[in-house]
């Protein structure tokens, strides 16, 4: 198996490597790059743990190939905050207790960023179709849902 | 787990698709979406020794019109796509089906054509392709061939698709004025496949009469089902409840579920009835001009 050579823009900057094809983007981003926000929570892509955006998308990096990112634009839990400032969705988890161990967080915040950037004002009913590929083992969703909820009605970058 | 060693081809065209099944398709395997063959890849249960990306062929990625006034869906349409995507009131079950897909990271890569060609038991898009009377274009490196879906279920995980060919579109084709769709499916959670759905196309004259039925169900057999005996007994009638209820009684019948996690036969049996019905109801709702949500149930 041949390596490839990736060029992948991750948080803003340009990286590259080359890795073999049947390395995972979570890898890639944990192992290459040390971003270990990103979590790896099952082996079965259903957790959602993985969530990162890819040119704008929601997916779920343990089930791409780091190849298939090439050329594509990734952004992660740590290209969220500026300058030492919370993003509006990090803040409204943190306000609202949407997390308590955080394993399941980063993917969340992903989910509800994808979603919002979609849909500023969504229903209850909305944000739980949202985060239905998020699976969150302590907090029983409903103060992730109340947060997202309270994220879509703040201002974002670029607006 | 990660995958075993394989080699990795990203085709820029179609033409360099074909160029890699003639080269690698006794191999390999296609990569679209990867939603289902990379989950397989990770436990091993699937070990190509190549894979075929085709995510950048934008000959595979559009919906088009066609001269019939029928519609034509390319494989790497992406469910999100097709849930996002204003459909004329005909086609709703497109949205109905698109909404219930796994969940919104899966919708964002899987696509229509790799759904089709995975052939899970309890998939969406079978069912609605079924009762829709598509037909699936594949091409290979020497020609090309089209079909009634009906033919590329063969087995569960099983197409009729040689080594050499690559589905290209899904053709619907086009539908009377008066009709009326509606895809309906049962899940245990969230993001799950179906317990059992139910695909409903009715075609439904002014004076109340039924000119034609499509109904393909999922989850109640090794590939999705056509009720061709519910729709024989619905054709021509005036769908009446009895009728209806017949044709429910039908359905149960003739689908063939397998007990697994999801239900036993006789629970699936049950819930396919029942979604049938409801599907048919909503789908006539719509065929006389009401808006109606559908989808999870």
């Amino acid at each position: 198996m041949s390596k490839h050579l990736v060029k992948i823009r991750v948080n803003g900057q340009d990286r590259e490597a080359e890795v073999e094809c049947r390395l995972l983007l979570v890898d890639f981003l944990r192992e290459n790059l040390a971003l270990t926000g990103t979590h790896v929570g099952c082996d079965t892509t259903h957790c959602g743990a993985c969530t990162v955006l890819m040119d704008g998308d929601s997916v779920k990096s343990c089930t791409v190939f780091a190849v298939q990112a090439d050329g594509r634009e990734i952004l992660t839990i740590e290209g969220l905050a500026r300058n030492g400032k919370m993003h509006p969705i990090q803040e409204a988890f943190w306000d609202y207790h949407a997390l308590q161990c955080g394993y399941c967080t980063p993917g969340m915040v992903m989910s509800a960023l994808f979603l919002l950037s979609h849909n500023r004002r969504p229903t209850e009913e909305e944000v739980r179709r949202g985060i239905a590929g998020n699976l969150c083992r302590c907090t029983g969703y409903q103060f992730i849902v109340d947060a997202i909820i309270e994220a879509g009605s703040k201002k974002m970058e670029g607006e | 787990m990660f995958p075993a060693r394989f080699d990795y081809f990203r085709a820029e065209s179609l033409a360099e698709v074909l160029d890699l099944l003639a080269r690698h398709g006794s191999e390999g395997k296609i990569l679209a979406g990867g939603q289902s063959v990379i989950p397989l890849m990770k436990l091993r249960m699937a070990s190509p020794a190549v894979l075929i990306d085709i995510n950048r062929v934008s000959e595979l990625q559009a919906i088009a019109g066609d001269e019939r006034g029928g519609l034509r869906i390319g494989a790497v349409t992406r469910h999100h796509h097709m849930e996002i995507k204003k459909w004329p009131r005909s086609l709703a079950l497109l949205t109905d089906a698109a909404r219930v897909i796994g969940d919104p990271q899966v919708r964002n890569l899987g696509t229509v054509g790799g759904a089709l060609a995975e052939v899970d038991p309890a998939g969406d898009w079978g069912p609605v392709m079924l009762s829709l009377g598509a037909r699936v274009r594949a091409v290979n490196p020497k020609g090309e061939r089209t079909f009634p879906i009906d033919e590329l279920f063969v087995d569960a995980f099983t197409t009729c698709l040689t080594e050499h060919e690559l589905l290209r579109e899904v053709e619907i084709p086009p539908l009377g004025d008066g009709t009326g769709t509606a895809y309906l499916k049962m899940e245990r959670k969230a993001g799950d496949f179906a317990i059992a759905s139910a695909a409903v196309r009715v075609n439904r004259s002014p004076d109340g009469r039924c000119q034609d039925m499509g109904i393909g169900l999922g989850g109640v057999g090794l590939v999705p089902l056509r009720a061709r005996g519910a729709e024989e007994l619905l054709r021509g009638s005036n769908l009446q409840e009895e009728v209806i209820r017949e044709a429910e009684e039908s359905v149960r019948k003739d689908c063939e579920p397998l007990a697994d996690i999801r239900g036993s036969v006789e629970f699936k049996r049950q819930v396919a009835g029942v979604l049938f019905r409801r599907a048919l109801k909503i789908a006539l709702r719509r065929a006389q001009g009401e808006e109606v949500e559908a989808g999870h149930v």
